[in-house]
């Protein structure tokens, strides 16, 4: 509104000290070209540019369309196998994505100068907001301005109180409201909701101790995985893992010291439904120890329930079958008996992989020879005839094992890695079947197939299950937690509590009669001022009244007219 | 017994389903009423806004300051509490709010009381088929994008509803409420729909309650923060242009002259969006506690994790910038509404479009 603008120029200044400084938030200069010559000239503008609250706006802005490409493009830390994929896909685009670290945004260099930006931003924004913040507080609510009926909420009426009693109860009235209060010649000061202000400052420096704690986590945390089947442990050193990351400043002497045996392992699934063979419950009862010899408990593991041992925690994250099959050779000696996991490749557990005999076989001759087995599981069989070996249910309703039979070179003496679930043929022959084809045969628990031409027999002896945990150990999660809930307190704080001032003025006038005046100034126009400056109002009025005969439309010195404001 | 049970439990959903159509036929009811509002309002000339931006009524006002006077009823002298006068910052203009749809009109206002009841009435229908569908599956009604969309427009009516009965001047939203809650069941009934059933074990925790609850409470009532900014942008845009001395077209004016000023509907948004902002905060967090739980690692940024944070970020933003001199008003809306639109991104796109660990949330 324009004719507020033009306060009539007496005693701007005045007003100006009242209504400022109820904040510490940092005033808007315009961007100026930088005073003075030469590099400090330079740096200091830099400086006032980089703290100044429209480059935090700018920042803040481009930190989150900075974060959008990784929810779009894969990235490396979350799936390696999804980013090999969309680059075979989108062959076109792999060097610039790779330019530009699409496929490590949060890790990026880009990225990175964002955040570090912003938050010595945000560091050189708190400390001068935080020694403002001190000196108000040590300081005084600043005097009444002139004109307090220039203020966003006014009132005034006559009594016949002496003035020094009327401020007396003033500011015994403001300071029983937890205002506080600060008497002056003819006048009261309160301000009151200093916590929105420390509110707010709690919030930003929490921020930086969430990416301090979250910097943190991210350097030291360990993850591993292990397969663990029914009976069998696993103890927490390295070369224990099937599969290992760690941040670039873990070492190997951080893991902590546990180990635990798998007892059981139960699933539960919809029986019937839309939604059949869906998980429902998934439960491993564990065994463990701490320490290298600590005494052994007994745990149970779940889902969203994983095992905390002394900062590392273990998640369940899967399970599938292990069929136990025994090999004799020629002569009938076992030359091998174990329970193989089999990975499921769907949601009904349908599973694949293979059976490897490295030693202890010799054939009908007499010779070395290793052999080697695919296997393909189901732990619900479709039934005789409906020829897929693909699993109806994930439970073992009907379990059937097929298997196909080689011998030969495993390969695994090559010193490469191998997959354990795979079978590398390049070095093996079939066994063939009477009609010259690859041999091989579906077997039901405890049945037994016999190799051709007498090399043996395979027996499917029954049914082990297995589950794969994860090993996670994230340091400092506690501090990004403390820091998260003091973001949230001072958020509330500096959102929902109100800063604001009011101001008491008793003046005797010309006709002997005190002159009492009000008024009230907040941050933002709310509706809460003038109601709580009407409440406090009335308040003193009860104790300084209106001279009885005087009407009070007469009372106020201001032109009164009604407006329908709301 | 468990077939007893089952049985009960599908003719809970059954019933589940029919409240849900039910509520949709009252609300589409609701939606009529709210028209026949808008229309008998059309009828009355208020030109309230134009008046008070001529630089005569500009200047008036300028120079008495608007009164509110509170006293106690009848001839007395004596004034209970003295009166308090209050003043608008600089900078804003002083213009009146709207008369609301019904435009002053009896008629229309008694249209606009029954689009409110029955909007009360789909509320509560619609809240009795959120309340079944969980008995019936005897969990959280959260398993789901159909469970999610009805939950999301219940809570966004009862929000509107309670506003109302907290006396808010909220009735102009009405009409833009009721709509996009037959677009929400909508989608909801015809493209996600999911048969009621348990969940999978990811979705077996208490956080489930906390975070999802919160969630949906959040985008619910950001909705109506973005709804106030959408229409303090139309009320702005028409009242600078009434300042600078141009007509609009008769049907802006029409609508846009019942509507709250450019003032009260930016403050009307800002309010709801930065008391939803702390709780959007512990929704987030809450999510990263339960991804510490179930899978190993508060914060990986799995696509709902990025665009959580983006809207996080939007929002705070939007925040900053109404506390930044130059970017009040339209600037800010801008950004409130682009965090608006990161929100709603962030679940239909992120759980029918992008794939993570959130996958789970079932179409
Ligand atoms: C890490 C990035 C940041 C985030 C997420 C953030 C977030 C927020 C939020 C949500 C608010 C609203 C609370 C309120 O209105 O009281 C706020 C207020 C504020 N922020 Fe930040 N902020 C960040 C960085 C900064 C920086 C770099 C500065 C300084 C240049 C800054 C200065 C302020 C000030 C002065 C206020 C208070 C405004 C007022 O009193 O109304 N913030 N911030």
């Amino acid at each position: 509104m324009s004719t507020t603008d033009k306060a009539p120029a007496e005693a701007p200044n005045e007003d100006e000290a009242a209504r400022a400084q109820l904040s510490t938030a940092p005033v808007e200069d315009s961007p100026a070209a930088p005073v003075g010559i030469g590099v400090i000239g330079w740096a200091r503008w830099f400086w006032r540019q980089l703290t100044s609250m429209r480059v935090a706006l700018i920042l803040l802005f481009l930190l989150s369309l900075g974060s959008i490409p990784g929810s779009l493009i894969p990235q490396t830390q979350v799936d390696a196998m999804k980013v090999a994929e969309w680059k075979k896909t989108h062959e076109f685009w792999v060097p610039v994505a790779e330019k530009l670290q699409l496929f490590d945004v949060y890790s990026s260099v880009w990225f990175s100068a964002i955040y570090i930006l912003l938050f010595v931003s945000l560091i050189g924004c708190i400390v001068p907001r935080t020694w403002q913040f001190v000196g108000q507080l040590t300081g005084r609510p600043p005097g009444a301005p002139r004109r307090l009926d220039r203020l966003p909420a006014y009132t005034t009426w006559r009594t016949d109180k002496a003035p020094e009693e009327v401020l007396a109860s003033a500011k015994g009235l403001l300071g029983g409201r937890r205002f506080r209060t600060e008497a002056s010649a003819g006048a009261v000061a309160a301000e009151k909701g200093y916590l929105r202000e420390a509110g707010n400052l709690a919030f930003h420096i929490a921020l930086i101790v969430m990416l301090v704690a979250f910097a943190c986590g991210q350097l030291f945390k360990s993850e591993g995985g292990k397969l663990v089947l029914r009976g069998k442990g696993f103890s927490n050193t390295l070369t224990q893992y099937d599969d290992f990351k760690s941040g670039s400043l873990f070492s190997a002497d951080d893991l902590t010291p546990f180990s635990f045996t798998l007892d059981k392992f139960d699933a539960s699934y919809e029986k019937a439904g839309p939604q059949k063979g869906t998980a429902r419950d998934f439960k491993a009862y564990v065994t463990y120890s701490e320490g290298a010899e600590g005494a052994p408990k007994k745990a149970e593991i779940e889902v969203n329930k994983p095992l905390e041992i002394d900062g590392s925690k273990i998640y369940l994250l899967g399970h599938g079958y292990a069929p136990v099959i025994s090999v004799t050779d020629p002569t009938g000696k076992v030359v091998y008996r174990d329970a193989v996991p089999m990975l499921p490749f769907d949601g009904n557990l349908s599973s694949s992989g293979a059976v490897k005999v490295p030693d202890g076989y010799r054939n009908k001759n007499g010779d070395k020879e290793q052999l080697g087995f695919n296997a393909m599981f189901v732990p619900t069989f479709a039934g005789a005839g409906k020829g897929t070996m693909l699993s109806q249910f994930p439970d073992l309703n009907f379990p059937v094992l097929a298997l196909s039979a080689y011998h030969g070179s495993l390969g695994v003496d090559a010193g490469l890695p191998q997959n354990v679930y795979q079978l590398n043929t390049s070095k093996m022959q079939e066994f063939k079947d009477p009609e010259g084809q690859l041999f091989k045969q579906r077997l039901l628990p405890g049945e037994t197939m016999t190799l051709p031409d007498g090399a043996g027999t395979v027996k499917f002896e029954g049914i082990e299950r297995w589950a794969t945990f994860s090993v996670t150990h994230q340091p400092a999660s506690g501090l990004a937690l403390a820091g998260a809930v003091i973001a949230i307190g001072g958020l509330a704080a500096s959102l929902f509590v109100q800063r604001r001032r009011i101001w008491v003025r008793a003046v005797r006038g010309a006709d002997g009669v005190t002159v009492v005046e009000m008024a009230g100034l907040g941050r933002s126009e709310s509706a809460k001022l003038p109601e709580e400056l009407s409440a406090l109002s009335a308040a003193l009025y009860e104790t300084a009244p209106s001279p009885a005969r005087s009407a009070p439309a007469d009372a106020g010195t201001t032109t009164e007219e009604e407006g329908e404001r709301a | 017994m468990t077939l007893l049970a089952a049985a009960t439990n599908e003719s809970l959903a059954d019933l589940s389903n029919k409240l849900v159509y039910a509520s949709m036929a009252v609300y589409m009811l609701a939606f009529f009423a709210h028209i026949t509002e808008w229309v008998f309002g059309s009828r009355s000339k208020v030109g309230r806004t134009a008046a008070a931006l001529t630089p005569a009524a500009a200047a008036a006002a300028g120079a008495a300051p608007a009164v509110q006077v509170r006293t106690k009823g009848g001839g007395t002298a004596v004034l209970d509490r003295p009166k308090v006068v209050t003043r608008s910052a600089s900078g804003v203009r002083d213009v009146p709010d709207g008369p609301g749809a019904a435009g002053g009109t009896e008629k229309g206002d008694l249209y606009g009381r029954i689009a409110v009841s029955l909007t009360v009435l789909g509320f509560l229908i619609e809240a009795a088929g959120v309340v079944s569908r969980a008995l019936s599956v005897e969990r959280a009604p959260w398993g789901n994008m159909y469970e999610f969309n009805l939950t999301f427009s219940t809570v966004a009516v009862g929000a509107y509803l309670l506003l109302l009965a907290l006396k808010k001047n909220v009735r102009w939203l009405g009409l833009i409420l009721v709509t996009s809650v037959l677009l929400d069941l909508g989608i909801a009934t015809t493209w996600l729909y999911t048969a009621s059933d348990q969940l999978v074990p990811a979705l077996h925790s208490y956080w489930l309650w906390i975070h999802v609850s919160t969630a949906i409470f959040c985008g619910a009532v950001f909705y109506i923060g973005a709804a106030g900014a959408v229409l303090y942008l139309f009320r702005d845009s028409y009242e600078s242009h009434l300042e600078a001395g141009k007509t609009p077209g008769r049907f802006r004016t029409s609508v846009l002259e019942r509507m709250p000023s450019a003032a009260t509907l930016d403050k009307f948004s800002y309010r709801i969006n930065a008391a939803v902002f702390p709780l959007w905060t512990f929704t987030i967090v809450a999510g990263a506690i339960w991804a510490g739980d179930a899978w190993g690692r508060y914060w990986g940024w799995d696509p709902k994790e990025v665009w959580s944070f983006v809207t996080w970020v939007a929002y705070a933003c939007y925040l900053h910038a109404r506390a930044t001199a130059g970017w009040k008003g339209r600037k800010a809306a801008y950004l409130a509404l682009f965090a608006f639109a990161c929100w709603i991104w962030n679940y239909y796109g992120v759980n029918i479009l992008l794939s993570g660990k959130h996958s789970y949330a079932g179409v």
